[in-house]
């Protein structure tokens, strides 16, 4: 059997999605929004939407999210991605919406236009790549850095006394009775990415309903700015970061399933 | 003749956005301009025309949905006053970043900070000087009338889409509160076709995928992307001047002054006439693009200018550079939300001018 046998169409056990571009990525080895990015644009592909999907993309490490993602894209204040998403929606009820934020973006100085645009119950899908840093601007605490957890603007680990408590968003957001589906997936392993692309499919399909915001956290790995290995900032995030923002769904179907 | 019907210069706004097929309006209350939101909710335009009506929980949120709804190629529009107007200053220059036309209405009222909510011309110099952080402008026209109000709502989304760049009417709270008789145009349609040459709708097959965004790290690239924007500008200057003379002809003096203060001294000329005392008046209805050339051409012929403002003296800047060293240019403002009166102004002028 020689080479082009073997890339024979029947062969085929893997192949990337037409809707990521060729665009180097910008991210950093090992860390989880390329990842994150190839679920997304695989679940838009396959429900074959792609021409009637508008992304957004946030300030902070995925800024540059539309150089990789081939669909319609807005880029936006830091922040105000459910507030835009709300603009198109609102115009165009019958086009998918989705945003793209980190947890800066989100949880921070954008928790306005989250917690609104989720209380209106926007027919809209807020992914939220949750890794307690700010990557971007060079590992900065982020409102959901854990406590204790060291980042350079916490050198001695986050005091909860004077710094505040690390913010669980995606909770907070499903008692809102505009959610229909939240949940919370990762994207560090074989497993966690079948079950993150099964919610980012659930919370594509819930744009269909009619019935209110979809939102999906995704919880991943800062290796860069946590200052660790990919593979010791995975074991990190399972030891540290899933005990404090345990995976699964929260909400389904406007029901809340975990608490 | 079109429907006339006597309304508040706010109403007037919100009628005629309806009116000009705008899709979207996204707001936040705030005095002296609550009337539009107010009267668009009473009118339901989703049943009038299909057009979007939504109250933000801020005014960043507004303009970020204006943003969203104007990147989609829909006539967008938001409007606030002054503090209001303030916190969208960040959207509004990414939107001018990332070109996105819309529809910005300031009903000014006096400043600094919460200030009043009596009105004002402070907000002058953040409309016309860009406002929001980098080096852009907005289309920016200034009605003195109820009826301008109206009929300036479908010019400024013409200019907008025109030149892919935000407009602003910027008025203040006397002439959003007046009532006047207004003349309204017909209903216009709702846009069906959209640029997609930028457009965000969805990656359509026949077509690349479209980017709205304002980030560029390349310099060179980014600069050339300024130098876009400034060739804009140029293009607004040398197109899009508007202004109005009144008894220019034979004046050997000119008051200058917009929108709320250009209607008291219409009265202030008529009162100057009486005396026999040859005052014109320029009323510049664009403010950017400002109507220089002619400030300049009058500053051949006449022997000075007043410029009367609701503020400490911001559009005078403006006369001043395109006077230059010709003639004399006298400054008369009130500020805090006093309104001066003709007769205050003629007494001003003629104090400044001709000795008492």
């Amino acid at each position: 059997m020689d080479v082009q046998d073997i890339i024979k169409e029947e062969n085929l056990v893997f192949k990337k999605t037409r809707l990521m571009t060729d665009n180097i990525l910008s991210y950093c080895p090992g860390c989880g929004h390329g990842v994150a990015h190839r679920i997304l644009m695989e679940v838009i592909d396959e429900m074959g939407i792609a021409e009637d999907t508008i992304g957004i993309a946030p300030v902070g490490c995925s800024v540059f999210a539309y150089e990789f993602m081939n669909v319609d894209m807005q880029q936006v204040p830091h922040g105000r991605a459910p507030a835009t998403a709300t603009g198109i929606k609102r115009c165009w009820p019958e086009k998918y919406v989705f945003t793209y934020q980190g947890d800066g973006d989100l949880a921070a100085i954008g928790t306005s236009e989250t917690i609104h645009a989720c209380n209106r119950g926007e027919n809209i899908t807020i992914i939220f790549i949750n890794n307690g840093i700010y990557g971007m601007t060079g590992g900065q605490m982020a409102p959901t850095t854990l406590a204790g957890m060291k980042s350079s603007t916490t050198p001695y680990g986050r005091d909860t006394r004077l710094m505040g408590n690390p913010i669980k968003m995606t909770e907070l957001i499903a008692y809102l009775p505009g959610t229909y589906y939240v949940s919370r997936q990762a994207v560090h392993t074989p497993l966690s990415v079948r079950k993150a692309k099964k919610a980012v499919r659930k919370a594509f399909e819930t744009q269909k309903l009619n019935k209110g915001l979809s939102f999906v956290e995704i919880v991943s790995n800062c290796n860069s700015g946590w200052k660790m290995t990919p593979v010791e900032a995975n074991k990190w995030m399972e030891q540290n970061m899933f005990p404090f923002y345990p995976l699964g769904d929260i909400k389904v179907d406007g029901e809340i399933v975990s608490k | 003749m079109g429907e006339i019907r006597l309304m508040k210069g706010n109403e007037a706004i919100a009628e005629a956005a309806i009116r000009a097929g705008c899709d979207a309006y996204f707001g936040y209350p705030i005095t002296p301009q609550s009337e539009i939101i107010e009267y668009l909710a009473r009118q339901e335009p989703q049943k009038r025309t299909g057009m979007v009506l939504l109250q933000a929980e801020s005014e960043i949120a507004a303009i970020n949905m204006v943003y969203g709804a104007g990147g989609t190629g829909k006539k967008a529009m938001t409007s606030s006053s002054s503090p209001g107007i303030s916190l969208m200053q960040e959207g509004i220059s990414y939107m001018a970043g990332s070109e996105i036309p819309c529809l910005i209405v300031n009903i000014v009222r006096g400043g600094p900070g919460l200030g009043t909510i009596q009105p004002s011309q402070a907000d002058y110099l953040q409309a016309t000087k860009g406002g929001g952080h980098g080096d852009y402008k907005l289309l920016v026209l200034a009605p003195s009338s109820v009826q301008e109000m109206a009929d300036f709502v479908p010019l400024a989304f013409d200019l907008a889409f025109k030149y892919r760049n935000p407009a602003m009417i910027l008025s203040d709270g006397v002439i959003g509160q007046m009532m006047e008789k207004v003349e309204l145009f017909e209903q216009m349609p709702r846009s069906t076709e959209f640029d997609q040459s930028w457009v965000t709708t969805g990656k359509r097959h026949d077509r690349e995928r479209n980017i709205l965004t304002s980030l560029d790290l390349d310099p060179a690239r980014f600069e050339r992307h300024n130098h876009h924007l400034q060739e804009k500008y140029r293009k607004m200057k040398e197109n899009e001047v508007r202004y109005e003379k009144i008894d220019c002809d034979d004046a050997e003096y000119i008051l200058v002054a917009y929108g709320s203060a250009a209607r008291i001294c219409q009265k202030s000329i008529r009162l100057a006439r009486e005396e026999g005392i040859k005052l014109g008046l320029l009323r510049p209805v664009t403010l950017f693009p400002f109507p220089s050339d002619e400030v300049a051409k009058l500053a051949e012929h006449v022997k000075g200018f007043l410029d009367v403002e609701l503020n400490a003296g911001q559009m005078v800047e403006d006369v001043k550079l395109a006077v230059g060293k010709k003639v004399n240019v006298e400054f008369y403002g009130r500020m805090g939300g006093m309104i001066p009166t003709p007769v205050e102004i003629l007494d001003v002028f003629k104090e400044k001018f001709t000795g008492g």
